[in-house]
């Protein structure tokens, strides 16, 4: 699997999420995705990068292009926030710890092709999604 | 602070989005249109979201809040010009926007709204 590229965004401030929206939706129409699916992607990096600001006080996202026998984009958001105790329960529709929807995380799960959740109490929370073409 | 900005027509207001909304525009134009409503005695509010290249779960909240409110204040809302993909995006996502009219067009949602109120 080669990398095509790979960018490192941060999301501190609300105008970030805004960044992080065109950035992926850049990334995905360079790579030729559909406009459904490419507004699938950025749909979900929308609510991941909200996630980090608000649940996570800030972080980043990794974006990657991959490319060998399938071509795709990969995100990783990164935050050393509180971390979420039953990743389970957080991905439930309707649960929420805000004042949101509590449709995020499991909503974003829905709109990529692979979806990873990996959470430490007390040291933060990483999501990594893929979307292949 | 960039505002959206809220146009009147005689019973009606109408609100074309055209930047790329972060969450504080979004809270922003739910306060200004319901003060607006109240305001001008409106009847109506036509939300044009035509160029919004994406409605996340946020955004999707606030057009039901501004809904609910615009309802509370005895006035109708409907949100016109979804893009397919953002439909099809916002279902998938688990937002069916309950509670919120739509119309494929300006003129399809200016007919609704009159026959409405």
């Amino acid at each position: 699997m080669a990398l095509l590229f790979s960018e490192i965004l941060p999301i501190h401030a609300e105008g970030d999420i805004v960044s992080v929206r065109r950035r992926v939706r850049e990334f995905a129409s360079s790579l030729g995705f559909t406009l459904v699916d490419q507004t699938k992607v950025v749909t979900a990096a929308s609510e991941l990068a909200r996630n980090t600001m608000i649940y996570g006080g800030g972080g980043s996202m990794r974006a990657e292009a991959l490319n060998g026998p399938r071509t795709g984009l990969r995100l990783t958001f990164e935050d050393n926030g509180p971390g979420i105790p039953d990743i389970e329960l957080a991905l439930r529709d309707g649960f929420t710890t805000g004042s949101g929807l509590g449709l995020g995380l499991g909503g974003a799960k829905r709109l990529v092709s692979e979806f990873e959740v990996s959470s430490r109490v007390g040291e933060g929370t990483r999501v990594t999604i893929t979307r292949w073409k | 602070m960039e505002k959206i900005p809220i146009l009147r027509m005689g019973n009606f207001l109408l609100v074309t989005i055209q930047v790329d909304m972060h969450d504080r525009l979004a809270m922003a134009l739910q306060e200004d249109l319901t003060q607006m409503i109240s305001d001008t005695e409106a009847r109506g509010v036509l939300i044009d979201i035509s160029s919004l290249e994406i409605v996340d779960s946020f955004i999707g909240r606030m057009l039901g809040n501004i809904a609910a409110m615009s309802r509370v204040l005895d006035a109708e809302t409907v949100v016109v010009g979804m893009q397919p993909a953002v439909a099809i995006t916002l279902v998938e996502l688990g937002l069916s926007l309950a509670g919120v009219r739509t119309a494929l067009n300006v003129d399809a949602g200016m007919e609704l709204l009159k026959t409405a109120v």
